[in-house]
């Protein structure tokens, strides 16, 4: 028996114990059945809050200060300043390089799904009044895998800074390179990486926020390439699958293993900052690398 | 060339006996001098790396280090190199700029190590490091895919110039396994994978990743290791003379839209 089929058995078994432990919750509660989205269970502390709560507090757990996965407007929202965003290449749209089955339906049920045509939006906006590029990667799209558009989108928004004079600022978050467009995703990682240089040595910023969850292809391109890395609390963020680790010294890791916490002892961000506090930490950041504030004030951000 | 698939290929990379690095570098090169060390942590045995003769003119050689038998794959960790092995290849890369040497890298790996020292010693900083650099090192760059590009792992020594691939040489986003176990749930279905990805080095070809395919002998390079060492010597031979007539600026924009050109998109004007 190869290895794969006995993980398939155990991985059978425990989802049939699983379904076992609902039907015994479900009568434990006397049969009444918590409507799905009115709760949030934190993924890191357990702790059950109510939804509207728990998105008053900029979605953020109050008991264990982990900072969920937002969806890109949300996120657009809490940090450029009110109607000062213009997006850029809103027009790419994702092929299917490899033909691989089914991902032309999977990727238009995203696009309706999300409200947004690929897993990064990017754009230009005023952030304390400071212009910047920014791009938002939303994981509710495919884990915002990086495929070409994400690649091209990247790329396109280093160009635009580089030739415009622009910081740019990415708020990072994917589970990687998009297996799905083959070898094309990983020459996405050289592609962007190619861009940052080239800002880099027009003498521009790029600063970097990791956000949950910053792994594999991503965090091994322009995720660890910004002039300074802010993560954002108890957020994953890694190269390898944490499976993929575990099954390879056969045991169990510790919890904060990958955290934006681990990653700050190890060296690798130079900053945690809460959501809270992003605005001004950027405008801090702006203002110390010679950045000049637009004079017109345009107001807070909109959340 | 001969016609294989994917999957005829992938067996014949496996083949016990293919040649590694350790039989090229003494057939391709004369005075190889092995350097050690990325001068901040240690000495990554998955990764080999040192200058040498090429023709009568200095190159710098780094490349990921396959066994030959269970041995030697223990002591260099089946090719999976660890942060300190990139940053090696980094220092030495850099080095090669100092003194316009030609960088020569030889691709062989399933993809960089997973596990937790590798994390804590930052592989992700470490490969997206390396991407960074090489796209803007003054000095030509040549990648060749001797057997196995697994992932970033491989992306890592295959910012370049050009890249070249051994005949029966795969290189892909994953291995067709892990492919076929992430988005199937099915490791057992690794050939068809390794079909479906595109994998071989004609593919890499259609996409604009590989410029060139270097032949090998019938049933692949085990069978004459010294015609295959030969092919490649005369690849190296006729690509280095050509890209050192490029001046710098011309080598790094054309190493630029290399990679700028790679994507496959649709594109609707508003």
């Amino acid at each position: 028996m190869a290895i794969e089929d006995l993980f398939k058995i155990v991985k059978d078994r425990s989802k049939a114990d699983a379904k076992l432990k609902d039907q015994k919750q479900k009568k434990q509660n006397n049969g009444v059945e918590i409507p799905k989205g009115l709760l949030f269970k934190c993924p890191r502390c357990g702790t059950v809050v109510y939804r509207d709560e728990f998105e008053r507090n900029r979605s953020v757990c109050a008991s264990c200060n982990y900072h969920s996965r937002i969806r890109f407007r949300d996120r657009l929202e809490m940090t450029a300043d009110k109607d000062t965003f213009v997006e850029l290449d809103a027009g790419l749209t994702t092929l299917n390089p490899i033909d691989f089955p089914g991902y032309e339906t999977k990727i238009s049920e995203l696009r309706d799904k999300c409200g947004i045509n690929e897993a990064i939006v990017t754009g230009v906006c005023k952030i304390h009044r400071y212009k910047t590029v920014i791009g938002i990667m939303d994981s509710n799209f495919m884990m915002a895998s990086m495929g070409s558009v994400v690649g091209e989108k990247i790329t396109r928004a280093f160009e635009y800074a580089t030739e415009n004079k622009l910081p740019v600022v990415l708020f990072t978050a994917s589970g990687g390179a998009r297996m799905q467009e083959g070898i094309i995703s990983l020459m996405q990682m050289a592609k962007t990486s190619g861009a940052i240089a080239r800002h880099g040595e027009a003498g521009q910023l790029y600063v970097t926020v990791m956000t949950d969850p910053t792994t594999g292809g991503v965090t091994a391109s322009f995720a660890s390439l910004g002039d300074i890395i802010i993560a954002e609390p108890k957020v994953l963020i890694g190269f390898a699958g944490r499976r993929v680790i575990q099954d390879t010294i056969k045991q169990q890791l510790p919890d904060d293993f990958q955290s934006a916490e681990f990653m700050l002892e190890n060296g690798f961000v130079d900053m945690i900052v809460e959501r809270k506090y992003m605005r001004p930490t950027l405008s801090k950041i702006f203002r110390t690398h010679n950045y000049t504030r637009d004079e017109e004030y345009r107001g807070g951000a909109a959340k | 060339m001969s016609e294989l698939t994917a999957t005829e290929r992938l067996a014949v990379i496996r083949e016990k006996g293919r040649p590694t690095v350790r039989d090229y570098i003494p057939a391709l090169f004369t005075n190889f001098l092995e350097c050690h060390g990325d001068r901040c942590f240690g000495d990554d045995p998955a990764i080999i790396g040192g200058v040498g003769m090429f023709g009568g003119r200095p190159v710098t050689i780094i490349s990921q280090v396959k066994g030959r038998n269970l041995e030697e794959n223990k002591r260099s960790n089946f090719a999976m190199p660890l942060p300190e092995g990139y940053r090696k290849s980094l220092r030495l890369a850099k080095q090669a700029e100092k003194f316009h040497r030609p960088i020569i890298c030889f691709v062989d790996t399933p993809g960089a190590f997973a596990g937790v020292d590798a994390e804590k010693r930052g592989q992700g900083e470490a490969i997206a490091r390396n991407l960074l650099e090489f796209m803007t090192l003054k000095t030509p760059i040549i990648s060749i895919v001797l057997g196995e590009g697994g992932s970033g792992g491989a992306l890592a020594l295959a910012v370049c110039d050009e890249l070249a691939m051994l005949e029966n040489a795969l290189y892909s986003v994953i291995s067709p396994r892990g492919f076929a176990s992430i988005l199937w749930k099915d490791a057992s279905r690794e050939s068809e994978a390794a079909e479906l990805m595109k994998i071989t080095a004609e593919d890499l070809v259609k996409f604009g990743v590989c410029e060139r395919i270097i032949d090998e002998p019938d049933g692949g390079a085990q069978n004459d290791p010294a015609l295959t060492a030969e092919n490649i010597s005369n690849y190296l031979g006729e690509a280095i003379t050509r890209l050192s007539l490029l001046s710098t600026d011309d080598l790094l924009n054309r190493r630029y839209q290399k990679f700028r050109k790679i994507g496959v998109f649709g594109e609707e004007l508003a």
